[in-house]
C-alpha cells in the first residue's frame, strides 16, 4: 500500500518536472553559459594558448601547474568551510606564512651557514613531527578564530582580519624578518619528489586532502551541519544543530589545512619569509567563488573548488605564456574575480 | 472631481502554487475612512503590496482621482500621494525624529558648489508638521526613545508633510493603549476633515465601527463586497469574512482519555518584564493543547523559551516528571521536544538544502556507521517513508525545499521531527499561509500523532482552528495565562473575553 503511494507521487512529480524543463530548456542553455562563463572563457583561452604556444601542453608544464594548484587548493578548501557558513577567514595567508616559517626554522641543514639563530643548536628532528608542530600551532589560532566568531559573535570578516595581523606580528617577532633557506632534502623532497618519477608528491597529497574533505562535506554529520548553518543559521539552531561547536571545528580544521599548505609551500620553494603566503586568503576566497561556493552561504562543493583553483592558476599560466606584462596580469585577475562574483550573485538574485 | 480618490479594479496576483488575489476591487471615496477586513491570509497585505509596487500584480488597474496610474515601487507611490503606516514600523531608531521624517529628501542648502543638509530648516519643518497633527514632540529626540504610538504619529506626520492623498494604516492599534488609540483616532478624524482618504486595516470590530465610513471585505484572496458602514451589522461582517460553514473542516478529535503528564511548565518568566510572566501549565499524552490569544500575547515567546530559544529569569520544566534544564534547542530535543516555529522561512526550513537534508538534519545521529559515515541508504529510506506517509508532493528527495509550496514545506518540517520521534511537539501557527487542502492534511497528521500518544501544543490565531482542533485551550493575554477552556465548551466569545482581560 505504502509503496504504491510512493510510486504514484513519484511519477506525478516527475511528470510535472518534465513539463517545466521542456518549457525552460532554452533559458537553461543561456543560464548555463552565463553561470559558467568564466570557466568556459578560461577553457577557450587554454586551448588557444596550447595550440599557439609550444610547451604549454607538456609534462613539465603539467607538473608545474599541478604543484602550484596543490597548495592553493589546500588553502581554498580550508577557507571554503568558513565561506559556506557565511563566514570568511582572512588570516589564512598569514597562517600559511607562519607555518612555512616554523617549518623553515626547524628543518634547515645542519651544515647550512645561515641557520636560524634560535634553533641552530636543535637536533635533527623528524620531518613529520615538525608538520604536526606546525599544525598544532596554527590550530590554536584557528580555535581562537572559531571562538571569537561563534561565542563572541564577532563578524568573521573583522575577527579574522584581527587574527591576520596578530599572526603576522607573531611571525615578525619570531623570525625577526630573517629570510629562511638551506632546507634539508628530506623536507624539500616532499614537494619536489615524484611518485615513480611521474606524479609529483604534492599533487597526490592535494588529491588525498581533496577526497578526505569531500568525504567530510558529504558523508558526515559535520558536513551536513555545515551546510545547514550556511543555509539558515537560526533554523539550524532550532533543528538542534550545535552551531557554535560546528563553527569552531570549521575554523580549527581550516587552520590545520593552512598549516599543511604552508609546510608544503616552504618545501616547494626551498625557502620562506615573513611575506610567504601574503594575500593568499583573497586568492583562495576568489577561487572558491569562481568554483561556485556561494558568498551567501550554504552552497559549495569540493569539486567546484578544484575547478575554481584550476581556473585561477590556468589564467596565470596562460598570461605568462602569452608574455603579458606581470603588472597587467594583476588587472586581469582582478577582473576575473569581480566578474565571477557578479555572476555568482546573479544566480542568487535570479532565484527570487 | 472623481467620485473615488483611489480605485483598484480587478487586481489579481498569483504566487507559485497559490492564487493570492483574485480580481479584487477597492474603491475609496475622498475624505473617508475605508475599512479593509478579512481573516488572516485573506490577502489584505498582498493587496496593499500590489498597490505600492512591492509586488507586481498580474492583472488589474489602479486609478488615483480618476487618473490611471502605474506604480513600480514604494518611492513612486509616495510621490503620487500614497503613504503607508506599516504594521511593523520600519524607522531608524538611532536617528532623530526629523531625520526619520526627511530620510531620503533632506532639505539642502548650498555652500558654494557643496550641497549640505539644512538641519535648521529640517527641524523647523518637522516641528511644524508635528504641530499640524497636534503631536508636539521634540524633532531632535531619537526615534528609538519614543513609544510605538509616538512613532506612528511621526509616520502619519510624514505622510501629511508629503501631502498624501491616501494614507494606509495597517493594524495601527495592535500595540497601542486605549488612550493612544483615542489620540490616533483624533488624528485620523483631522486628516479626514482635510479630505485625505484613509484605508484602515484591522481585525478589531469596535474600532472599525467607530472610525470607518465604508468597509470592503476579502476572503481567501477573493473580493466579497463593499458596504457603507451603517448598512451592515457586526454579525453580517463576521459572516461575510468567514463565509463558509465552520463544521467538518476539522477531522474528529482524539476522544481517548489523555494519559500521563508529559510536560509540566512551572512559573516561566521571561527576562524581559514586558514579555511572558509566571506561566504554568501541563501537557498530557494524547492531548492537543491550544494556545489562544491576540497578537502580542507572548505565546510564541513562551514556547520559544520552553524550547530553549529564549532566556528566562525564572521557571522550571519537568518532562515526564523529570526536571530538565533547557538552555538551548539541543537540550529540548534531547528531552523529547520538537518545535515547528511560526516563522517557517526564518527559523524553519533550510532553504538551499534538499528535502532529504531538511528531513534528516535533526536525527543524523541515528544514521551513522562506524561512528562517522552517514548511511545514505537509510536516510533515503527515511525520507521516502515520510514523503509517502505525509503525502509530500515533490519531484524527488533531492529537490530544494524552497521550491515547494508552503504546505509541503510544513510537512517536511513535521517529518523532520517525526524522524526524531519526540513525545512533545510544539506547533506555532502550523497552518499559517497554507492552502485549505494542505491544512486539512496537517490537521489529520496532528490528530494521528495525538492518537499515538504524543502531546501537541498548538498556537493558533485563527479562532475556528483553535476550537476545532484543541482538546483544551489556554488563553494568554499580555504575557500571562488568563484562562482555560475545555475544547467542547469553547466559544469564540469565551476565548476573546480571556484574551482581552488586561
Amino acid at each position: 500500500m505504502n509503496s504504491k503511494k510512493v510510486n504514484v507521487a513519484d511519477t506525478k512529480g516527475a511528470n510535472a518536472n518534465e513539463v517545466v524543463t521542456v518549457g525552460k530548456t532554452r533559458m537553461n542553455v543561456v543560464d548555463l553559459l552565463i553561470n559558467n562563463g568564466i570557466v568556459i572563457l578560461i577553457l577557450i583561452m587554454v586551448l588557444w594558448v596550447g595550440i599557439t604556444k609550444d610547451n604549454f601542453f607538456s609534462m613539465s608544464n603539467f607538473n608545474n601547474i599541478s604543484i602550484n594548484v596543490a597548495c592553493r587548493f589546500i588553502i581554498a578548501v580550508g577557507v571554503s568551510g568558513c565561506l559556506i557558513t557565511k563566514g570568511t577567514d582572512l588570516s589564512a595567508g598569514r597562517a600559511v606564512g607562519l607555518s612555512a616559517c616554523i617549518a623553515g626554522t626547524l628543518l634547515q641543514r645542519a651544515d647550512y651557514s645561515g641557520r636560524f639563530e634560535l634553533t641552530q643548536n636543535f637536533p635533527e628532528l623528524n620531518v613529520w613531527l615538525i608538520l604536526l608542530v606546525c599544525i598544532a600551532i596554527c590550530c590554536v589560532f584557528g580555535l581562537i578564530n572559531g571562538v571569537v566568531v561563534s561565542y563572541l559573535s564577532v563578524p568573521a570578516f573583522i575577527g579574522t582580519l584581527g587574527m591576520q595581523m596578530i599572526i603576522y606580528g607573531i611571525n615578525l617577532v619570531y623570525t625577526k624578518s630573517v629570510p629562511l633557506g638551506g632546507y634539508r632534502t628530506d623536507y624539500t623532497v616532499i614537494a619536489n619528489g615524484k611518485l615513480f618519477g611521474l606524479l609529483p608528491y604534492l599533487f597526490i597529497i592535494a588529491i588525498v586532502i581533496g577526497v578526505f574533505m569531500w568525504f567530510i562535506y558529504n558523508y558526515t554529520r559535520h558536513g551536513k551541519y555545515m551546510y545547514a548553518i550556511g543555509g539558515n543559521e537560526a533554523a539550524a539552531e532550532v533543528a538542534g544543530v550545535n552551531v557554535k561547536r560546528t563553527k569552531i571545528i570549521i575554523y580549527v580544521s581550516a587552520a590545520a589545512l593552512y598549516a599543511i599548505a604552508g609546510f608544503l609551500l616552504g618545501a616547494k620553494s626551498g625557502g620562506a619569509g615573513v611575506n610567504t603566503g601574503s594575500g593568499y586568503e583573497l586568492e583562495a576566497i576568489a577561487a572558491c567563488t569562481i568554483g561556485g561556493v556561494s558568498v551567501n552561504g550554504g552552497i559549495g562543493r569540493v569539486s567546484g573548488i578544484v575547478i575554481g583553483v584550476l581556473v585561477f592558476e590556468l589564467l596565470k599560466t596562460c598570461l605568462q605564456f602569452l608574455g603579458i606584462d606581470p603588472n597587467y596580469q594583476y588587472i586581469a585577475q582582478g577582473i576575473v574575480i569581480v566578474v565571477a562574483i557578479a555572476l555568482d550573485i546573479r544566480k542568487y538574485i535570479a532565484k527570487k | 472631481m472623481a467620485e473615488y480618490r483611489l480605485e483598484m479594479l480587478g487586481i489579481s496576483k498569483s504566487f507559485p502554487g497559490v492564487k493570492a488575489l483574485d480580481k479584487i476591487n477597492l474603491k475609496v471615496r475622498p475624505g473617508t475612512v475605508h475599512a479593509l477586513m478579512g481573516e488572516n491570509g485573506a490577502g489584505k497585505s498582498t493587496l496593499m503590496k500590489c498597490l505600492f509596487g512591492i509586488y507586481h500584480r498580474d492583472e488589474g488597474e489602479v486609478y488615483l482621482d480618476g487618473e490611471k496610474v502605474e506604480i513600480h515601487n514604494p518611492d513612486e507611490a509616495l510621490q503620487k500621494g500614497l503613504a503607508m503606516v506599516h504594521q511593523e514600523l520600519q524607522p531608524i531608531p538611532e536617528r532623530t525624529v526629523a531625520e526619520n521624517m526627511y530620510a531620503g529628501r533632506y532639505p539642502v542648502k548650498h555652500f558654494g558648489p557643496l550641497q549640505v543638509v539644512d538641519h535648521k530648516k529640517m527641524f523647523e519643518e518637522t516641528a511644524k508638521w508635528l504641530d499640524d497633527v497636534k503631536m508636539p514632540y521634540n524633532p531632535k529626540a531619537k526615534l528609538g526613545t519614543m513609544s510605538i504610538a509616538q512613532m506612528q504619529s511621526v509616520e502619519i506626520a510624514k505622510a501629511v508633510s508629503l501631502q498624501a492623498r491616501v494614507v494606509i494604516l495597517d493594524e495601527p492599534t495592535s500595540s497601542l493603549t486605549d488612550n493612544e488609540v483615542e489620540a490616533l483616532f483624533r488624528i485620523i478624524r483631522d486628516l479626514k476633515a482635510r479630505g485625505v482618504s484613509l484605508i484602515y486595516i484591522s481585525h478589531k470590530m469596535a474600532e472599525i465601527r467607530e472610525i470607518s465610513d465604508d468597509i470592503t471585505i476579502m476572503r481567501d484572496g477573493t473580493y466579497v463586497g463593499t458596504w457603507a458602514m451603517d448598512e451592515i451589522s457586526d454579525d453580517e461582517i463576521v459572516k461575510q469574512m468567514v463565509g463558509r460553514e465552520l463544521t467538518n473542516i476539522y477531522p474528529p478529535k482524539n476522544d481517548a482519555e489523555t494519559g500521563e503528564v508529559l510536560l509540566d511548565v512551572q512559573g516561566y518568566s521571561s527576562i524581559h518584564p514586558r514579555s511572558f510572566q509566571d506561566c504554568s501549565f501541563q501537557l498530557r499524552r494524547g492531548e492537543i493543547l491550544g494556545f489562544g490569544g491576540l497578537v502580542g500575547a507572548q505565546r510564541t515567546e513562551l514556547m520559544e523559551a520552553i524550547f530553549g530559544m529564549r532566556h528566562i529569569s525564572s521557571g522550571q520544566v519537568f518532562i515526564r516528571g523529570k526536571k530538565t534544564r533547557i538552555r538551548r534547542p539541543q537540550d529540548a530535543i534531547r528531552g523529547g521536544i520538537g518545535m515547528i516555529t511560526e516563522d517557517r522561512r526564518g527559523t524553519g526550513i533550510l532553504g538551499c538544502l534538499s528535502i532529504a537534508d531538511n528531513v534528516s538534519i535533526s536525527s543524523l545521529d541515528q544514521y551513522v556507521d562506524l561512528g562517522v559515515k552517514l548511511n545514505k541508504g537509510k536516510i533515503e529510506q527515511l525520507v521516502k517513508d515520510n514523503v509517502a506517509k505525509l503525502s509530500i508532493k515533490t519531484p524527488s528527495s533531492k529537490t530544494l525545499i524552497q521550491s515547494l509550496s508552503g504546505g509541503n514545506q510544513q510537512k517536511v518540517l513535521i517529518s523532520r521531527w517525526l524522524a526524531n520521534n519526540p513525545d512533545i511537539l510544539i506547533m506555532d501557527e502550523p497552518t499559517r499561509g497554507i492552502d485549505v487542502g494542505a491544512k486539512y492534511e496537517i490537521y489529520q497528521i496532528m490528530i494521528d500523532l495525538a492518537k499515538q500518544g504524543k502531546g501537541i501544543i498548538m498556537i493558533s490565531s485563527e479562532m475556528p482552528e483553535l476550537i476545532g482542533m484543541s482538546n483544551r485551550i489556554l488563553v494568554m493575554c499580555n504575557g500571562h495565562i488568563t484562562g482555560e477552556v475545555q475544547g467542547d465548551e469553547a466559544t469564540q466569545e469565551r476565548i476573546m473575553s480571556y484574551a482581552t482581560q488586561f
